[in-house]
């Protein structure tokens, strides 16, 4: 498809014995904000390296439109705009001085780089800072100006290496903002291990454990997957609570119920046996039994649970 | 060429950034002043040349070159930065001649700030102005093979300070491979031709020839071997700890 930005293909890398990224392949379209998560070490920065071309695969192949990545080709890395782990930046220059040189190499000079560089900073914000210190900006400023270099020469693939690590909500939700707003003609893939984070911005979940791709696909998708699915959750006095779950844990839709204390009430967690649809009948037998019920939700399947499930396995 | 430049203008600001850069600069001019007038004997000598001046440089530089170069790559790999460098859209070898280029043109400054020595010299009687030239060349090209070297160095560790130790190392190696103390070593063993080799890649005998006015394409094509190699070296280096991360 004429639409696919970036493309991998059976991507691998091998640390000797290790293998840090084991047969990936993912496509991302224009238009489309994939979030790529998994835990700490399972090689979603690896993955990310050789999506730029800072690595070399050991086997497999990356396209950045239609360019295949290597160290070599720089034409394919024009086109990616790229925020490296940790968001490294000169910590001697000036976020002006910073953004100019990044603009310059990609052959953006004179009045343009200017142009370019101010409204990469109006983006995030950063107009207030343009002439300090990069090393003596605080942890959300200097994220905020890897981000504008990354985005400043309009690139077709946005890849950003968590790219909320370490801010405060405010600027999470800010980054969120702007990674949203500038998903509209772009591919862009984000690694995180913050699990909101896809629920807050992302079309479409790739999952890895252990250098594998474990699940892939739309969140609410990933969600069902999950054994809170369709799950009830009411709060309930304290008397009443033990009563109910006995006579729930006899229905058989039911599969188990969790409790949990909450001040003098108790809340309690009743799971859909096969992710069926539970919440009716429950709410009917609530009723009739005068269980004196309040803050009665329907789960739509919980992220976390699913990624723990996945990605906890075997270890 | 463009990214050549945007790098070098890049890495030559850099060094001014912070008080190191003057302090650097201060304290070459002061050592090159001790070493022309006191080691050197500039007065005493009562002749109208730089040779006092340019004696001592190879010493002087041994550890002055390294200390420029020594922050080059290993800044970069330690804050990260070289991932950011390296997923530029330019190529590589780009980066690493921008990089030395301005590590060079720093010690090319230095260099120029010795004029008031020239002029001295002219004050006081009238030197052969050609040999001072060619001199002031020899120096260059001299500062600059003790940077390739530098800045392969660099390249290898995160470390600046390991960096440092490991260009004075290499540097010393190519400075005394002439000395007596290097070809006595060899020579009880190797055949002449290895010895001939040995001692042809000091610096110091090529160094000194453009000292005395003596320009021979020789000298300058082994200065110019010298860098590239070194730069090929460094450009090695990078892809491999590129592969480290």
């Amino acid at each position: 498809m004429a639409d696919i930005l970036l493309e991998a293909r059976n991507l691998s890398k091998h640390f000797g014995e290790l293998k840090a990224v084991d047969d990936i392949s993912l496509s991302v379209k224009k238009g489309e904000v994939l979030g790529f998560l998994g835990p700490n070490g399972a090689g979603k920065t690896t993955t990310m390296k050789m999506l730029t071309g800072f690595l070399a695969p050991t086997s497999g192949t990356a396209y950045i439109c239609g360019e295949q990545v290597t160290s070599e080709n720089e034409k394919a890395r024009a086109r990616i705009g790229y925020l490296p782990e940790g968001a490294p930046l000169f910590g001697e220059m000036s976020p002006r001085s910073f953004l100019k040189f990044i603009a310059e190499t990609h052959g953006i000079v004179g009045r343009e780089a200017d142009d370019v560089v101010e409204s990469a900073a109006s983006a995030v914000n950063l107009e207030k800072v343009m002439m300090q210190r990069l090393d003596t900006l605080s942890k959300g400023f200097k994220r905020r100006v890897g981000l504008a270099a990354a985005i400043l020469h309009a690139p077709d693939v946005l890849i950003l290496d968590e790219p909320t690590d370490g801010l405060d909500p405010n600027q999470k939700f800010e980054v969120r903002r702007l990674i949203e707003a500038m998903s509209v003609d772009r591919a862009i893939i984000i690694s995180t291990h913050i699990l909101e984070e896809v629920d807050a911005l992302c079309h479409r979940a790739v999952i890895i454990n252990r250098g594998m791709i474990v699940a892939d696909g739309q969140p609410s998708e990933l969600r069902a997957k999950s054994k809170y699915k369709n799950a009830v959750t009411m709060l309930l006095p304290m008397d009443n609570a033990e009563k109910a779950a006995a006579a729930l844990k006899g229905i058989k839709m039911v599969g188990g119920v969790e409790a949990a204390r909450e001040g003098d009430q108790m809340r309690l967690t009743i799971l859909a046996r096969g992710g069926g649809d539970i919440a009716d009948t429950i709410g009917d037998i609530a009723a009739v039994s005068n269980w004196q019920v309040s803050q009665y939700t329907v789960d739509p399947g919980r992220l976390d649970d699913v990624f723990r499930q996945l990605t906890e396995r075997d270890v | 060429m463009g990214a050549v430049k945007t790098i070098f203008r890049r890495e030559f600001s850099s060094y001014f950034a912070s008080p190191v850069a003057y302090v650097f600069l201060v304290i070459f001019l002061i050592m090159q002043g001790l070493f022309t007038f006191y080691l050197g004997a500039f007065y005493s000598r009562e002749q109208a040349d730089l040779v006092s001046f340019f004696t001592y440089q190879p010493w002087l530089y041994l550890f002055l070159m390294p200390s420029i170069a020594m922050r080059l790559w290993s800044e970069d790999r330690r804050s990260g930065t070289f991932e950011l460098l390296l997923t530029l859209p330019i190529p590589t070898r780009a980066v690493v001649i921008g990089k030395y280029l301005a590590a060079l043109a720093f010690a090319g400054l230095a260099l120029a700030l010795t004029f008031p020595i020239w002029i001295t010299v002219n004050w006081l009687g009238s030197p052969d102005n050609g040999v001072i030239i060619t001199g002031y060349l020899g120096s260059l090209l001299m500062a600059a093979a003790y940077l390739a070297i530098g800045a392969a160095m660099s390249a290898i560790t995160k470390n600046q300070v390991v960096a440092f130790i490991l260009a004075v190392t290499v540097c010393f190696l190519f400075l005394v491979a002439g000395l007596p103390m290097v070809l006595d070593a060899v020579s009880a063993w190797a055949p002449e031709a290895l010895v001939l080799a040995i001692a042809n890649l000091s610096f110091l005998s090529h160094f000194e020839s453009l000292q005395k006015g003596v320009v021979t394409l020789g000298d300058i094509v082994y200065f110019l071997a010298v860098i590239i190699f070194w730069l090929w070296v460094n450009r090695i280096v990078i892809e491999s700890k590129r592969e480290a991360g």
